[in-house]
């Protein structure tokens, strides 16, 4: 489901990442090492595990990272990890795995004999765990990190009974995003609302550009947008109403929704369902599209030069009820589960990464995020980062994105496959919305 | 062929020649073990699975916290995926085209192929080398081979062509695309099938077709396509098992959507991954073992009447 | 009636004198051939260029540079030799397994006449042509359940262990061996064990004495098409193991894929570095390989 957002993409990191990271076998891993002749390099790295045993020793605790496919973020992480345990004395033993694939296994993971602590996010994919007795109370935790968080970031840590479950690291809020250079040779000034937005999408036709990148390979892309104009025209309450299923997706708000959204599709990018977001970023990036509303994320994909060059807005009003008064910012963070076996050792760690000093090592390394403690290090903060902090702290509404806000069975097969068919055939909107609300009155159960 | 000293005859475990051979109980013990240590394992890992997902395709339940938890729904999904699924009777119709492709289009491919090969030729190995090439790399790799060959920006056919079309990304066409690919590793397979086969047909029954006077063709047709039969058999249900089986190509291209669902998909989608609806992918499951049945049946039918001693 | 045939002529070569028709098959062969070869040329081609030619100049361009850099970023980003470690330990332990299990179970049916050989042999090949996704979920969820101590397994569990992935390989996989097997076996004369039973031999000692050494060549060809099969696939591991340490091989594509989408480059790479040991095999092989496929004239 999500995808790379939040991990940061460095084409040129090699393998420092990977020192001590690795649990090996002891049986036979010298040999194996020996036999792919891996004297030079990767061997010295990988560190034997002293000990078969899944319960580690005292003074130590697991962490499961969905990481194994971004080195850069990965290594922020061991980076911070050394700095917790010459405070600590705990060791930390990092188990990465590709980050879609932890996210698939999540189910069978944490049932099974997950790490201590793990990467994860706000929003009801946590309350759900929570609800289901798989995540670890840290009440505790939160004592001393609560004056450090604005009531935003305290709310989406907490379960549906009140208690908290989830420890937020960083965040990044979805906005248009735009080239100054390309505005400023084309007179274009950035929309603030709808009919701006539409009027500027017609003239950057007719200059030859693609106004709005837009890709949807991975499904989840385009549910940034469905969140928007839906936060937009139906306000916030609602969408918080149709995520939980307590709305009907037949209603004529959600309709209206879609046929807002039809007017736009002219204007995106052709072939978006063949191709991946980083994919959009490249035609973005490269001046073909004048503007990509995406999470500040995308900064990943672009080379260090342009990066000075995008700026964004928030996306533009459509009822003036609301205004933009409501933003899609998801909290990437770290829970504990329920069976973690060196629970001392989990809280110290996970009190650690709410700490300002941790964001501070990761944020060096992942500048497409802002963090979410009040007390971090903004002097280093690049344009795009402060810009996005102060984006969310003045916007009253934060939701989590669709696939993070709702049952993830709902958002997985039946919103990813709706809003594709949608963009296959967008007329079609009154029985695309039936069909949605039948099997949403199976999935919720009402 | 050595069925005269095949282990057949009387149903008493008595060997051809009639006398009688008492086993002896530690020859007893050691063939119980010899059975049943295997049994166990394939029963308990295959047999007793597939009938605990028949069971429960007809509850409603998310995976955590123990069967208990699961409840007892009847019917209801079957009439969901029938009736409310999108994705359910696309995924019924690609799995017909793929079988469709594979029966009349890579499965007598591979045919041909073998019969040319058949012919005394020079470097007929090498030619059995590379047609089989495709059939030893991982569907993953092959799932990678397809965004190589079809990305709209970045593939070699678009690239070659100067066209761009959206191979992947269009619902109309991208099954279509994946299937050249998924022929060209299947043809490959049942070459090698055939291949076995045609050395197998006793060369005189050619001889004869040949002396006859009748065309390629006709002799073909009259004389080794009837040979095959035992080959063929197999060849039929291999290439139906396939088009049910497949799964990796697509799953690896874009999870199976927008165009390219399968029933395999459908199931993985609904139980793997935070989905976890286990009651709803089990019906899907169900489903796909209730069209598997058929070819199984026909094969092992085939194959017990074949391991039968005459 | 299956013979133990291979793809090698043993007729007379006799010299045909070239007729049209052969020179057009040779050519029909040749293009055909080129084709065949050409996905995966590309991919090869591919794993050479460096990203930034690539990203410069497309996919579709004579090269300016070539270089080993992404095998170089291959092997140690896609943390490969660990994977092909993990892939190993999962491959051949099961496949000594398969062909024990096989052969015990192919002994019984088709050198003893009981009433249950055939639906012993039904039992056993139905289950290989089971589609894998028909059974996910409960095994999984036994495997959840199932605690095995933590010498044989780090996580205590079925789940996420060797163990495990390997006994589900095994389960999936005996079937098809079995019926090679059995046919295999048939064609033992009975005359071999009957001696060894005269003199004394109990069905353990003519199994293990007798017709395993005979059954050699059966192994070695059902030992390569297993290894491929097993090497190559990546939905056991998906669905049963959550370490990232101890996935197999074909999962270090998936490692590699998330990260560098446009980078095909690298995945190229690292497509060619997980085939070549299946493609070695089956260079190697070669014979052995399809005469194996053929010996049951069945499949997986």
């Amino acid at each position: 489901m999500s995808d790379a957002r939040g991990q940061s993409k460095d084409p040129g990191e090699t393998s420092q990442a990977r020192l001590t990271r690795r649990r090996l076998l002891v049986t036979g891993a010298t040999g194996a090492a020996a036999a792919y002749g891996l004297s030079a390099g990767g061997a010295s790295a990988r560190g034997l595990s002293s000990s078969i045993f899944k319960s580690t020793a005292a003074g130590t605790v697991t962490f499961g990272a969905n990481a194994a496919d971004t080195p850069v973020p990965l290594k922020a992480l061991n980076q911070s990890f050394k700095a917790f345990t010459a405070k600590t004395g705990t060791q930390v033993k990092v188990n990465a795995v590709a980050h879609n694939q932890f996210q698939e296994q999540i189910n069978s993971y944490l049932q099974g004999q997950p790490d201590d602590v793990f990467t994860w996010f706000a929003g009801y994919r946590m309350k759900f765990f929570a609800e289901k007795g798989l995540l670890s109370q840290v009440d505790d935790v939160w004592a001393t990190l609560k004056p450090q968080f604005a009531s935003a970031f305290q709310n989406a840590s907490k379960g549906s009974d009140g208690h908290y479950y989830f420890v937020p690291s960083h965040a990044y809020p979805w906005a248009l995003h735009y080239r100054k250079s390309v505005f400023a040779k084309n007179g274009y000034t950035p929309p603030k609302t709808w009919a701006q937005l539409i009027a500027l999408c017609k003239k950057m036709q007719a200059d030859g550009l693609t106004p709005l990148a837009f890709t949807d390979k991975e499904g989840w892309p385009a549910m940034g947008t469905f969140d928007i104009i839906n936060m937009r025209i139906n306000g916030y309450d609602f969408h918080v109403r149709l995520m939980g299923g307590k709305a009907r997706w037949d209603s004529p708000q959600v309709k209206k929704v879609f046929n807002t959204w039809r007017e736009l599709l002219p204007y995106t990018s052709e072939g978006a369902l063949g191709m991946l977001w980083q994919e959009g970023a490249t035609q973005f990036i490269k001046g073909e599209a004048g503007m990509y509303f995406l999470g500040t994320f995308v900064g990943q994909a672009f080379p260090a030069a342009a990066s000075k060059d995008v700026d964004f807005v928030a996306f533009p009003a459509i009822n003036p009820k609301w205004g933009q008064d409501s933003i899609d910012a998801p909290i990437d963070g770290y829970c504990m589960s329920k069976k973690s076996k060196n629970p001392t050792e989990a809280k110290q760690l996970m009190t650690f990464l709410g700490s300002a000093a941790y964001e501070n090592i990761y944020l060096n390394s992942d500048p497409n995020n802002f963090g979410a403690n009040k007390n971090v290090n903004t002097s280093k903060y690049t344009a795009i980062q402060k810009k996005s902090a102060a984006l969310v702290a003045k916007t009253a509404h934060i939701a989590q994105f669709l696939d993070r806000d709702t049952r993830p069975d709902f958002a997985s097969t039946v919103m990813i496959p709706a809003i594709q068919q949608f963009l296959n055939k967008p007329e079609d909107v009154n029985s695309l919305c039936s069909s949605i609300q039948k099997q949403k009155v199976a999935i919720f159960g009402s | 062929m050595a069925t005269d000293v095949a282990a057949a005859g009387q149903a008493d475990g008595t060997p051809r020649e009639g006398r009688a051979v008492r086993l002896s109980v530690r020859d007893r013990i050691a063939l119980a073990l010899m059975v049943t240590i295997p049994v166990i394992v394939v029963g308990g890992l295959i047999w007793f699975p597939t009938f605990a997902s028949i069971a429960l395709s007809f509850t409603s339940w998310d995976g955590i916290g123990g069967i208990t938890t699961a409840k007892w729904i009847g019917t209801e999904n079957y009439h969901q995926v029938a009736t409310i699924y999108p994705g359910f009777w696309p995924a019924v119709r690609h799995n017909l085209i793929w079988l469709a492709y594979l029966t009349f289009v890579a499965t007598p491919f591979g045919l041909f192929l073998a019969y040319q090969l058949d012919k005394e030729l020079r470097g007929s190995r090498m030619y059995q080398s590379i047609f089989f090439l495709p059939v030893v790399l991982s569907f993953a790799i092959l799932g990678f081979i397809v965004q190589l060959t079809y990305s709209q920006s970045q593939g070699l056919i678009n690239g070659i062509f100067g066209t761009n079309v959206d191979w992947l990304g269009d619902p109309s066409i991208n099954l279509w695309a994946v299937l050249v690919l998924v022929g060209w590793r299947h043809a490959g397979y049942i070459m090698i099938l055939y291949l076995a086969g045609l050395k197998a047909i006793d060369p005189s029954l050619r001889e004869a077709a040949a002396i006859d006077g009748a065309g390629e063709w006709h002799a073909f047709r009259t004389v080794v396509f009837p040979a095959l039969r035992p080959i063929n058999i197999v060849i039929v249900v291999v290439t139906v098992i396939e088009a049910l089986r497949a799964f990796d190509v697509v799953y690896v291209v874009n999870k199976g959507r927008n165009g390219l669902e399968l029933l395999s998909v459908l199931v993985t989608n609904n139980i793997i991954g935070e989905a976890s609806r286990i009651g709803y992918g089990s019906a899907i499951a169900v489903i796909l073992i209730v069209f598997s049945i058929i070819p199984i049946i026909v094969f092992v039918w085939n194959s017990f009447k074949e391991t039968e001693p005459a | 009636m299956t013979t133990v045939a291979t793809t090698e002529d043993t007729r007379p070569v006799r010299k045909r004198p070239l007729s049209v028709s052969r020179i057009i098959l040779h050519a029909f062969l040749i293009i055909t051939a080129l084709l065949w070869l050409a996905p995966v040329a590309w991919a090869v081609f591919t794993s050479f260029r460096p990203y930034a030619d690539t990203a410069k100049n497309g996919y579709v361009s004579l090269p300016h540079t070539l270089t080993l850099g992404n095998y170089r970023r291959a092997w140690t980003q896609g943390d490969i030799p660990l994977h092909f470690w993990n892939s190993l330990i999962i491959t051949i332990p099961a496949i000594v397994l398969i062909l024990l299990f096989a052969a015990m179970v192919a002994y019984v049916v088709s050198r003893f006449s009981f009433w249950f050989n055939v639906p012993l042999l039904i039992f056993f090949m139905a289950a290989n042509l089971l589609p894998q996704q028909v059974i996910i979920t409960p095994v999984y969820q036994m495997f959840l359940r199932i605690h095995l101590p933590t010498w044989l397994s780090e996580s205590g569990a079925a789940y996420d262990s060797f163990i495990g992935l390997i006994a589900i390989n095994v389960a999936f996989q005996t079937g098809f061996c079995t019926f090679v097997l059995s046919n295999y076996m048939k064609t033992l004369p009975k005359s071999l064990t009957e001696a060894a039973r005269v003199d004394g031999a109990g069905v353990t000692r003519q199994f293990f004495g007798i017709i395993m050494p005979l059954c050699r060549p059966a192994f070695a060809a059902l030992a390569v098409l297993e290894f491929t099969w097993i090497y190559n696939d990546f939905f056991w591991a998906v669905v049963l193991m959550s370490s990232g340490d101890k996935q197999p091989i074909t999962s270090s594509l998936n490692n590699l894929q998330g990260q560098f989408f446009t980078d095909n480059n690298l995945i190229a790479a690292a497509s060619v570095l997980v085939a070549i040991p299946t493609i070695l095999v089956f260079a190697l092989l070669q014979r052995q390989f399809i005469g194996g496929l053929t010996l049951g004239s069945t499949k997986e």
